[in-house]
């Protein structure tokens, strides 16, 4: 199963995170923080794995993809394949890529409700439910619609039309 | 913007709100700005979002509710105050508000949230609406929050919607199931049937959603679902998606071992995808397949490393990881896979990957062998001295661990690894003193041919003034220091290591470790004037008179009185355990005297250095004097170890000084008395000290019944908490009150660290001796205590000290006897003799076997898959045992056993237990418990409150699921029952 999935900028600053077991606030920050202490110092073009068991316990894998100003990182046990979680990275980025037209870090950083539904169309509750971004990009648009109508069809809040009507 | 504006009464502050709130999109803008700094920033926001949230506006309170997630995720603030918000918004009956609703539940909600039991409603709601992007969220929450209440009540929902033709939600429906599975067992008899019934499905979708769920289930307990092997193996042959095979795939690793007859049928597929498959993903999975789970068969393994080595080759370091990590799964079972590759092995110990190098380094370590654990060795580190120095310590890690494996069973030449320890302990970057130092003192007791060596290597650390300055190496020097005290008769030069040992530099050491200073020299003084005695015994010369010295003897002798007493309190005890074994003791004095004799000897011939008159008069007085003027400024030391051991030898050199020279003096006339008694306490305190130290078997204290009154309780919490009180006024307890105590800390970090190690054992010690007083007998020796200190592993002498009397007589019997059988010495090769204990010495902890707990879930899965019969073999609960207070009873019983398999495990103890059965656990328990009691207290000892702790969540996991059962009132059945597979697939 997968135990969460992270992006984060170059900097260290969380763009996305997301964890599977519940886990308190304070102890994600501090994952995040030990999980990008390792990546920043790893050197470019070496492999994607990183021995993850002294940050996130026994049992557990990390991989990650440096891409641009942004490192997608994706923790899971041994019930899942490493090169098929690197796939998996590139499906969540193509999905995005789809999304926003070329995805830069600000699309993320202004997007967190929409990367959220993206994410839970390709993971649900740590389980892999959709790996092709064609299938989420459908998902997520029908999602899309449909917000957006539930709040057209009421644009002025109640209050204010109650208090037109007068 | 908002915060000012919405204080203005004009309007209805509801519209104010909705009309000047900030969006996300503004917080976010905000944060970026960060013209207040982020943290002042998010707390006004937060203080804004406070008010917002309650807001009666929809739009307002979601939109608040949102920045709200945002700022819990990505900013890591608590939200939990706004529970019963979020419980709001998400019966919100507009979809976008649901939606952040849900967003924040599954995002905040736990186990203990206590609006939990507000939402089952609304879930139920959502999961029956007609809108699939509803039941979706619905789904994908309680994915995340479900809790056994949650579970329960909605599993009729779920099982509709397992069925449903809206691929969409069906396929989070069956994901769901797991988490509906782990929080409410029953749910099993309900949905599993349904979920079965899905791996027919020819959507891939739904397909790789079940596969998935079977795949994290039989992860927990594979044995269940061997029936299913059938449905599996169809998918393995026709499935074409390569995530639904690498998921089918490691079902069938997981079941394979389980049905010998399964594994001959698919191991076969299974090399037809690895030949066929372009997905290097599928590839790899089928060869960690078949090496972790297929490794029998000749051909599969072949093929396996044929493909290995493809990825080995390959550019992509992601490849060449996977390929050495798959080699290291092979290895200890087809060496030659490594072999094979050995050079790609080599050559990428220095790749630029630290993975790859690491992954190198641990198949490295699985080729050494008897024959070339000199050469790797050598290798290895000299290529540490050009690593980095993680690296550098992850060598020499891996080499002290391979070489000490099994008793350093692959070590024959110990003259050489003992340097080879040395050596390492030189590299600059070594961190590794720790467990250098552990083999020093272990290589000691357990390897008498190399103590010669050993003392070598002492020496040259200890006279190294360079080595003190290193704070890494102090370990190692404490060990060397022990070393040369404990094994002095080999030293051709005592002279030279008390200069070493009492070296001015010896300031930079830790108190700890200083302290072992101190009484190696005490042991080196000791040796020094015994050999002195000896030597002057046997000549027949005599000295001029000096009266003198003898008048000022008496004097001193008088003003020490107190010293004297601390002194000989030592000989009495050794007077003690020559009462026990009268014949023994003197079989051993006699030893002794030999052995003392033959080194002088010795060194007679081969160096004229310890010629006869190295042991002359002056060069003993002017020891002494060293002595005491070195370790003159302890006594005023801080630290009780360093203070206490100061005093012992002060007081000695007061109590003997005068006679040592006396007896020179007088020998043979009118003073011989006193002579008698200066030389016979040096012979006692010499004889204390020459008796060997053995290693100590991991199961030694198990062996020690527990005397009658001692109360142990399986649970050592108490004993935490008792002792997280203790840490603190502890350290002050034992440093007198020093107010240099900090600064000392500063200097030496590891003296604090060791302290803080010992000294629960120092307040272990104080119950010891208590214990001690009513059954001494079986505890070690006092005087050993006294020589070992608490930083070394104490001497096991359980052939001393029996007691006839007691009751437990057979026990005590009983490991003497295997002690004695396993600690016969093997002369069969040249290697020389390495002290093993028992089975327990050897026997690692890690070795856990996967438990076989009556997991709930597998239990009713087993009950659905092979039909209702296993129900009549488990025997139902007595009704007189369903009365609460016969049940807590029960339940404490099984506490215990947990308790107990889990030590059993541990200890790799021969007794075994029979394989438990529901139906006769009740008798079993007590019976159990009983034996093992004594057994456990050690061990948990041991391990330390982690272990106990470890143990207590565990046992209270179970206790959590029986109330589950309970609750239910269906006892469900654990036979461990061989499921039966149809034969048309075998």
């Amino acid at each position: 199963m997968i135990r969460a999935v992270m992006v984060m900028n170059t900097q260290g600053k969380p763009r996305l995170a997301k964890f599977y077991d519940s886990v308190p606030v304070d102890k994600q920050q501090e994952l995040i923080r030990s999980v990008f202490g390792v990546l920043c110092s790893r050197a470019e073009n070496v492999s994607n794995f990183v021995e993850a068991d002294s940050i996130f316990g026994p049992d557990s894998r990390l991989v990650y993809k440096h891409y641009a100003t942004l490192y997608f990182v994706l923790v899971f046990d041994s019930s899942e394949n490493e090169l098929a979680m690197l796939d998996l990275i590139q499906v969540l980025v193509e999905t995005l890529d789809k999304c926003f037209k070329n995805v830069c870090e600000l699309d993320l950083v202004f997007n967190y409700s929409k990367i959220h539904t993206i994410l839970d169309e390709i993971f649900f509750g740590g389980q892999v439910l959709e790996t092709s971004s064609t299938e989420v990009m459908k998902a997520v648009e029908e999602i899309s619609k449909l917000e957006s109508a539930s709040n057209s069809i009421n644009l002025v809040p109640k209050s204010v039309s109650g208090w037109r009507g007068r | 913007m908002a915060g000012g504006v919405s204080s203005s009464s004009y309007y209805s502050s509801s519209i104010m709100e909705t009309l000047f709130q900030r969006t996300l999109e503004d917080l976010i803008k905000g944060l970026r700005l960060q013209l207040i700094g982020e943290s002042a920033f998010v707390s006004k926001a937060i203080e804004e979002i406070r008010r917002e949230v309650k807001s009666t506006d929809p739009h307002t309170k979601s939109t608040a509710l949102q920045k709200l997630s945002y700022l819990a995720s990505l900013h890591f603030h608590d939200m939990s105050w706004a529970a019963f918000h979020v419980v709001e918004v998400m019966s919100s009956s507009r979809f976008s508000h649901k939606r952040i609703g849900y967003h924040a539940a599954s995002l905040s909600f736990h186990d203990d949230t206590p609006v939990l039991l507000l939402i089952t409603n609304q879930l139920r709601k959502d999961l029956a609406s007609t809108n699939e992007f509803e039941v979706s969220l619905a789904l994908e929450c309680l994915s995340r929050i479900s809790t056994p209440d949650l579970a329960r009540d909605l599993t009729p929902e779920i099982f509709t919607l397992l069925s449903t033709t809206k691929i969409f939600v069906r396929k989070k429906a069956i994901s769901v199931v797991l988490r509906v599975f782990a929080k409410y067992p029953d749910a099993v008899r309900v949905c599993f049937k349904r979920l079965v019934e899905n791996l027919d499905n020819s959507d891939p979708q739904i397909l790789a959603a079940v596969v998935g769920v079977f795949c994290e289930l039989a992860s927990q307990d594979p044995g269940s679902y061997l029936p299913l092997a059938p449905e599996f193996y169809r998918i393995l042959v026709d499935s074409k998606n390569n995530w639904v095979l690498i998921k089918v795939l490691k079902i069938f690793a997981k079941l394979a071992p389980l049905e010998p007859r399964l594994a001959k049928r698919v191991v076969e597929p299974i090399c037809d995808h690895m030949r066929r498959t372009g997905a290097k993903s599928l590839m790899f999975e089928c060869i960690r397949t078949v090496v972790s789970s297929f490794s029998e068969y000749e051909s599969a393994v072949k093929l396996a490393v044929v493909k290995i080595r493809e990825l080995l080759v390959d550019d992509d370091p992601n490849l060449k990881y996977l390929g050495l990590q798959a080699l290291s799964v092979i290895a200890p079972k087809h060496l030659w896979a490594v072999l094979e590759n050995k050079e790609v092995v080599i050559k990428w110990l220095s790749d630029e990957d630290p993975n790859i190098k690491l992954e190198c380094l641990r198949l490295v370590m699985a080729m050494v062998s008897e024959s070339n654990v000199v050469e790797i060795s050598r290798v290895l580190v000299t290529y540490s001295l050009k690593s980095d120095p993680g690296f550098c310590n992850e060598i020499l890690g891996s080499i002290l661990c391979t070489c000490s494996r099994n008793a350093y069973e692959i070590i024959v030449d110990f003259d050489w690894y003992v340097s080879l320890l040395g050596e390492m302990s030189r590299i600059p970057h070594c961190q590794k003193g720790d467990e250098i130092e552990n083999q020093l003192i272990d290589m000691g007791m357990r390897v008498k041919d190399v103590r010669p060596e050993l003392l070598q290597v002492a020496r040259g650390l200890l006279i190294d003034p360079a080595l003190l300055g290193n704070p890494f190496l102090h370990r190692i020097l404490a060990a060397a220091a022990w070393v040369s005290g404990e094994y002095i008769e080999f030293s051709r030069n005592p002279f030279e290591l008390m200069e070493a040992l009492l070296q001015p530099r010896t300031s930079l050491l830790p108190l700890s470790v200083r302290a072992v200073y101190i009484h190696s020299a005490f042991k080196v003084l000791i040796f020094c004037l015994h050999s002195y005695i000896l030597q002057s015994e046997s000549m027949t010369s005599s000295f001029p008179d000096n009266l003198v010295l003898g008048v000022s003897e008496l004097v001193l002798k008088r003003n020490m009185l107190e010293g004297s007493d601390l002194t000989t309190c030592e000989a009495p005890s050794a007077h003690c355990s020559e009462g026990f074994n009268p014949s023994n003791q003197s079989y051993e004095d006699l030893s002794i005297e030999n052995g003392g004799d033959r080194t002088i000897n010795h060194g007679q011939t081969s160096t004229p250095a310890f010629s006869e008159n190295i042991f002359t008069y002056d060069s003993i007085i002017n020891l002494i004097n060293q002595v005491e003027l070195a370790l003159g400024p302890f006594t005023g030391s801080h630290d009780a170890e360093v203070f206490e051991r100061t005093r012992h030898i002060l007081c000695f050199i007061e109590l003997i000084k005068g006679e040592i020279t006396e007896c020179l003096v007088q020998k043979g006339k009118t003073l011989e008395s006193e002579e008698m008694k200066a030389s016979k306490i040096i012979k006692l305190i010499s004889d204390a000290f020459s008796e060997e130290l053995g290693p100590v078997s991991v199961s030694a204290q198990q062996r020690v019944p527990i005397p009658e009154g001692l109360l142990l309780k399986e649970n050592l919490d108490d004993l935490e908490t008792i002792c997280a009180d203790f840490q603190v006024p502890a350290s002050n307890l034992f440093s007198l009150g020093s107010p240099y105590y900090g600064e000392e800390v500063g200097v030496s970090p590891f003296g604090l660290q060791n302290k803080e190690e010992s000294e629960p054992s120092n307040e272990a010690t104080s119950l010891l001796t208590e214990h001690r007083k009513l059954h001494g007998l079986y505890y070690l020796a006092p005087e050993k205590n006294e020589i070992v200190g608490n930083d070394y592993p104490p001497a096991n002498e359980p052939k001393l000290q029996v007691n006839p009397k007691n009751d437990t007589e057979d026990l005590v019997k009983l490991t003497v006897q295997s002690l004695a059988t396993n600690k016969k010495p093997n002369h069969a090769k040249t290697r020389p003799v390495v002290v093993k204990l028992d089975e327990g010495d050897l026997v690692t902890i890690t070795a856990k076997r996967p438990e076989t707990k009556d997991d709930l879930v597998s239990g009713a899965v087993r009950e659905v898959l092979v039909g209702s019969d296993t129900r009549t073999a488990t025997s139902q609960r007595n009704p007189s045992d369903k009365s609460s207070s016969k049940r807590s009873k029960r339940k404490g019983k099984e506490k215990l056993n947990v308790d107990c398999s889990e030590l059993k495990e541990n200890l790799g103890d021969s007794e075994k237990l029979k394989h438990e059965n529901p139906s006769s656990r009740k008798n079993k328990h007590s019976i159990n418990g009983k034996e093992r009691r004594h057994k456990s207290t050690g061990k948990i000892g041991e391990e330390g409150e982690e272990n106990g702790q470890k143990g207590k969540q565990k046992s209270s996991h179970r206790h959590a699921r029986h109330k589950a059962s309970h609750r239910a009132d269906a006892p469900l059945n654990v036979v461990s029952q061989t499921p039966v597979i149809p034969d048309f697939l075998l």
